[in-house]
């Protein structure tokens, strides 16, 4: 039994241990920043981040809530690849989480037919590396959908191209030279013309290929997840349910998804922050997002270090929010005892 | 996206120790130079199936290792993508950057690097479907336009576009199997790269080439040739007068088929000179007496290797053009070797 004194000396000497690590790393990586720094400039390669106010000088193709014109800076350009990246992201955590919990009760149903398929889909998705499944999804998309002056028209709201899906529903309409107030509610119905389908609500091939590609990867992984999670759930507690007579529905929804939340929450986390550093796949199909527009920014400026700097920092603080946010939804699923 | 992070980080690492020696001792050193090309580009940098580069930059690699190092196949190829190659070059990976990339004030003011000499003329233009009835680019209005990130097109789209009112749409990729897709299936109108890779691309992945057409404007200058880093004057200078040396043989006739005869026969004191039958013009960069005619009578002169890899019986099918001799009507011009 080591007395009252000998612990606490253990214990400044632990904390005395550690400082001396973090003082030792500090120096390392300001050595690393610092040998850097000399080498760039004794090799004339001029270094800073003064260019982030620079006129960015290149167009982007599609943008996300705001317009972009190549007279704004490049911090203006890679916010705006930030917002697709963003977008795309989203909706694919949200898309892979619904159609990956379809797949993980199915994959756990007694149902043979639904078990079958869904097994087969898991095997077949997750086994196929994600970069071939995204140039599929993008040749198919452009190569074998009919051009956009003849596109599939589906519950004459849906119009499927060669340049995307253009769909009805509501936009908030704002008049040429006026503000966002001066706007209004309007119906947007898609037109096909001889120039293709007009509408004020459309998708481009290349959003869309991003999209599929990360939601189907990833509900392939996330369906796994969900079915050991119900797994995981002991026989016992449904026979329980059963006795008190309740219906299957009732015991997914009120015993056994409620419990597997905990277990699934953890390894959830993983797959949506995968879900967002392979959404910077995308400029492998044209799609602007945050990679594509620090690509074009490292080759007009030549600040390698700086543009890739921005997007380690970017992609770090957004996987870093998401399992903080995570992190609270599984603090609260705890049980209380 | 991580690869390339691990491979910047790398390069600084490794930077702090790889720039002792003179670029030429560490080649001969080696007994190898280390060349970064193009990671498939028919006609200037591509490997075949046998895995043998084949390309007019490839070729003016050669050209170098056979003056420097007595064979011209001395050369270690290094595959490089668009964002990739500056680095490779600045942090020693590769001796020199022969990689179809244009010469710009940014790229010489502030990137550490030297441009030597220009190997193709170039310009950015355009490629559309013949069925379109396009007869100049400033027809391309609100068309979408395919483009190969990387490089400096998308700003010289972006310019032209403004300039013209088109309001282009730019769909830039990185994959150039998802451009090419893009192009040919119809989802870009038209698509924009230097004219020299239109050809490329035409001639390798178009169903029929016939079938697509290069629209005569080209929107920009795109000098393009091998540059080096900044701070070592004497390789520099190897590489700069190899170019020229191959330009001076084309401009005298000298050819890898006639310089074992003209080393023989030949009284014209210039040929004598450049095939180092009279003065020793080696000397003056570090290298033996015979440099030039070792990379003519490997690798051929620029004619040679120009008709060769993009020349009118190639499948590329380029005329000489800007890349005649200044003798010919062209923009070629090799600084006198005496």
């Amino acid at each position: 039994m080591p007395t009252s004194s000998q612990k606490s000396k253990n214990t400044h000497q632990e904390w005395a241990l550690q400082i001396i690590l973090l003082i030792a790393l500090g120096l390392v990586l300001v050595w690393l920043g610092h040998q850097t720094w000399i080498n760039l400039k004794s090799r004339g390669i001029q270094s800073g981040f003064d260019f982030l106010f620079d006129p960015a000088g290149f167009d982007i193709g599609e943008t996300t809530w705001i317009d972009f014109n190549s007279d704004e800076s490049y911090w203006v350009a890679f916010a705006a690849g930030l917002l697709n990246t963003l977008k795309v992201s989203s909706l694919g955590i949200l898309l892979s989480s619904l159609l990956g919990l379809a797949l993980g009760l199915a994959a756990s149903s007694t149902i043979w037919v639904l078990k079958a398929i869904s097994r087969t889909y898991i095997e077949i998705i997750r086994n196929i590396p994600l970069l071939i499944q995204l140039l599929s999804w993008y040749v198919l998309w452009v190569e074998y959908l009919p051009a956009s002056s003849d596109p599939i028209i589906l519950l004459q709201s849906l119009f499927i191209s060669q340049e995307g899906l253009s769909f009805s529903g509501w936009v908030w309409m704002i008049p040429m030279d006026g503000s966002f107030l001066d706007g209004h509610l309007q119906w947007n119905a898609p037109v096909v013309s001889p120039d293709g389908v007009q509408s004020a609500l459309n998708a481009s091939p290349e959003f869309l290929s991003i999209l599929m590609a990360l939601s189907i990867y990833t509900s392939a992984f996330i369906a796994e997840i969900v079915r050991a999670g119900i797994a995981s759930i002991s026989k016992g507690q449904v026979l329980a349910a059963q006795s008190l007579g309740l219906i299957p529905s009732q015991i997914s929804r009120c015993i056994v998804l409620p419990q597997a939340a905990r277990l699934i929450l953890p390894p959830l986390t993983n797959q949506y922050l995968n879900l967002i550093k392979n959404s910077s796949l995308a400029v492998a199909v044209g799609f602007p997002d945050l990679v594509s527009i620090g690509n074009t920014a490292l080759n007009q400026t030549g600040r390698a270090v700086e543009c890739i700097t921005i997007l380690m920092l970017v992609y770090l603080t957004l996987s870093i929010a998401v399992s903080f946010v995570m992190n609270q939804i599984g603090q609260s699923m705890t049980f209380k005892d | 996206m991580i690869k390339k992070t691990t491979f910047v980080l790398l390069c600084m690492l490794v930077s702090l120790h790889c720039f002792a020696g003179k670029t030429l001792e560490s080649i001969r050193q080696k007994d190898q130079i280390s060349c970064g090309v193009n990671t498939g580009l028919a006609g200037f940098g591509a490997a075949d199936s046998q895995g043998r580069w084949t390309g007019l930059d490839v070729d003016i690699c050669r050209a170098i290792a056979a003056a420097v190092l007595g064979s011209a196949d001395k050369v270690r190829f290094v595959p490089l993508s668009a964002p990739q190659r500056f680095t490779a070059l600045q942090s020693g990976e590769i001796d020199i950057l022969s990689r179809n990339t244009t010469f710009s004030m940014t790229r010489d003011a502030a990137m550490g690097l030297n441009q030597t000499a220009v190997t193709f003329y170039d310009g950015q233009g355009f490629m559309v479907p013949a069925r379109m009835g396009i007869k100049s680019a400033k027809q391309l209005k609100n068309a979408t336009v395919c483009v190969q990130s990387g490089t400096t097109t998308e700003k010289n789209l972006t310019d032209f576009s403004r300039a013209n009112k088109l309001d282009i749409k730019p769909i830039v990729f990185e994959k150039l199997e998802a451009a090419n897709a893009a192009y040919f299936s119809g989802r870009c109108k038209a698509y924009t790269t230097d004219a020299s890779g239109l050809a490329s691309i035409r001639s390798r992945e178009a169903k029929n080439p016939k079938e697509h057409v290069l629209l005569p404007d080209l929107i920009s200058k795109e000098p393009l040739g091998p540059m080096v880093r900044r701070g070592d004057d004497e390789w520099f200078a190897i590489t700069k007068w190899v170019i020229y040396g191959l330009l001076e043989a084309e401009e005298y006739q000298i050819t890898s088929n006639n310089i074992e005869s003209l080393k023989s026969n030949s009284t014209d004191p210039a040929v004598m000179r450049l095939i180092g039958k009279s003065d020793d013009m080696g000397k003056l960069l570090g290298l033996d007496k015979e440099w030039l005619a070792k990379a003519v009578s490997q690798v051929g002169n620029y004619q040679e290797i120009f008709e060769r890899n993009v020349g009118e019986k190639t499948p590329l099918a380029l005329k000489r053009g800007l890349n005649a001799l200044w003798s010919n009507g062209g923009l070629q011009y090799g600084m006198p070797i005496r």
